[in-house]
């Protein structure tokens, strides 16, 4: 079956490179690591059976697979809380965004006492991040880490990109007071 | 910021960060950051915070074990045994048993792949105050795709411009590539607890990343070998330099010799 061969080397060529960054999209939205395995794993093998359709005709170097994996994955990430009863839908409505829970995200156990000034640090950024409401979220964790353009970030959340950079505002500015308020004290 | 000029110009200035803007849309953002202080401040506040973003958020790497479930699946797509791809859901459950079963499966499968680099990665944290293995952990971060430049270019006279606004400081930018040391471009990385500049130079097929910022007290010259990369430093005119490359230390000392002695 020369075509099938050809497709799935095709899926390991253009897809698999992004698995690291499908769990991590999976651990910022979900932070339960086996939740977020679980999602990755089938956001991968959705993505494999859609494979035949999917068409490189995305911006980027990579045709676009990055975003269209990583559009799966919020999917699925939305539909395992969503099963979980976990998430409340995201108002359509931007007013009012900010104060929406989202994902419901425990709180993070305390770091040991001895644990270092700098690891303290990273410990206090990933906090910050991870107290953002969902929709803010997403949308710094596709922009800072995975290095989406505005408009793979509008079609990974399903947002306009008007809203895209309100809510990249938003977050970073909620970061700014953040980190403020971390060096007044 | 009660200018109306300057809310117009945040998300402007914002996209211009994200490397959104074409030349003619940032004109007009040059300008007013020229004349306008609390601007200019947002702008390097906002640089510096994305600088801390992308060298301290975690990455997490996807686990060795979800990796070869995944190449498994995919390489039993392509298993002439198996029913023409795609196949239908039932089947994938056929493969990689229930969802309780998955998590098991990959122990047992020789599928080879390579680690990304990123993984590596995740292994080479940088340790407390151990700010040698922070630059290495950042050059290693930085050679995945798409995260050595934020400005390429070989022209030194497009590189140190670029850094205008973005950082608290000027860093000094030089080129050899007469020297076959061609520079590449810079970028705004995160270290010591601030946003630095980073400069990128090509030797044959290898890079050589150069990390600056300023730094009043003194910092002798240091040099040494982590994780197999090359690390050196010095201090001069006020800035502490870091110089890390896969480049042979003879190499290395070659160009921080010609930057120690260059104009
Ligand atoms: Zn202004």
């Amino acid at each position: 079956m020369p075509r099938t061969e050809a497709l799935s080397s095709t899926f390991e060529q253009v897809v698999l490179p992004h698995l690291d960054a499908a769990y991590n999209l999976a651990r910022w939205l979900v932070r339960d690591p086996a939740l977020a395995e679980d999602i990755a794993q089938d956001a991968m093998l959705r993505a494999l059976q859609h494979f035949g359709g999917f068409r490189g005709d995305g911006a980027g170097a990579d045709g676009g697979a990055r975003a269209w994996l990583l559009r799966i994955v919020r999917n699925a990430a939305y539909d395992a809380a969503r099963a979980r009863g976990r998430v409340r839908e995201v108002p359509l409505d931007p007013a009012g965004e900010d104060d929406a829970p989202g994902f419901d995200v425990p709180d993070p156990a305390p770091g040991p006492e001895a644990m270092t000034a700098l690891r303290q640090d990273i410990a206090r950024l990933d906090d910050a991040i991870a107290a953002l409401p969902i929709e803010l979220r997403e949308c710094l964790i596709l922009c800072e880490i995975e290095g989406l353009s505005y408009k793979e970030i509008a079609r990974v959340t399903d947002a306009p990109i008007g809203t895209v950079m309100s809510r990249l505002w938003r977050a970073r500015q909620a970061l700014l007071r953040t980190q403020a308020a971390e060096a007044g004290r | 910021m009660s200018d109306p000029r300057c809310e117009e110009m945040r998300l402007r200035l914002q996209a211009d960060l994200d490397g959104e803007l074409s030349p003619a849309e940032a004109a007009p953002l040059a300008a007013h950051l020229a004349a306008c202080d609390d601007c200019r401040e947002t702008a390097a506040q906002l640089g510096a915070l994305s600088a801390r973003i992308r060298a301290e958020a975690t990455r997490h790497a996807a686990p060795a074990a979800l990796r070869a479930r995944i190449a498994q699946a995919a390489a039993a797509t392509a298993a002439p045994t198996l029913a023409p791809a795609p196949p239908p859901p039932s089947g994938w459950r056929r493969v990689l048993g229930g969802p309780r079963e998955r998590r098991r499966l990959g122990a047992g499968f020789g599928v080879g792949f390579a680690l990304a680099a990123s993984l590596a990665l995740a292994i080479i944290l940088p340790g407390a105050g151990d700010l040698p293995g922070e630059v290495v952990a950042s050059h290693i971060r930085a050679l995945q795709p798409g995260h050595l430049m934020d400005v390429a270019s070989s022209d030194r006279h497009t590189v140190k411009p670029w850094f205008d606004g973005r950082l608290d400081f000027a860093p000094p930018v030089k080129d050899f590539a007469a020297q076959g040391f061609p520079l590449l471009g810079g970028r705004l990385d995160y270290l010591d607890g601030r946003a630095v500049a980073a400069l990128s130079y090509g030797r044959d097929k290898h890079v050589i990343d150069l990390y600056v910022w300023p730094q009043d007290k003194p910092a002798p010259a240091w040099s040494g070998t982590i994780k197999g990369y090359n690390v050196e430093r010095w201090a001069q005119d006020g800035m502490v330099f870091w110089a890390v490359s896969d480049v042979e230390d003879e190499q290395l000392r070659r160009f921080v010799a010609m930057w120690r002695a260059g104009a």
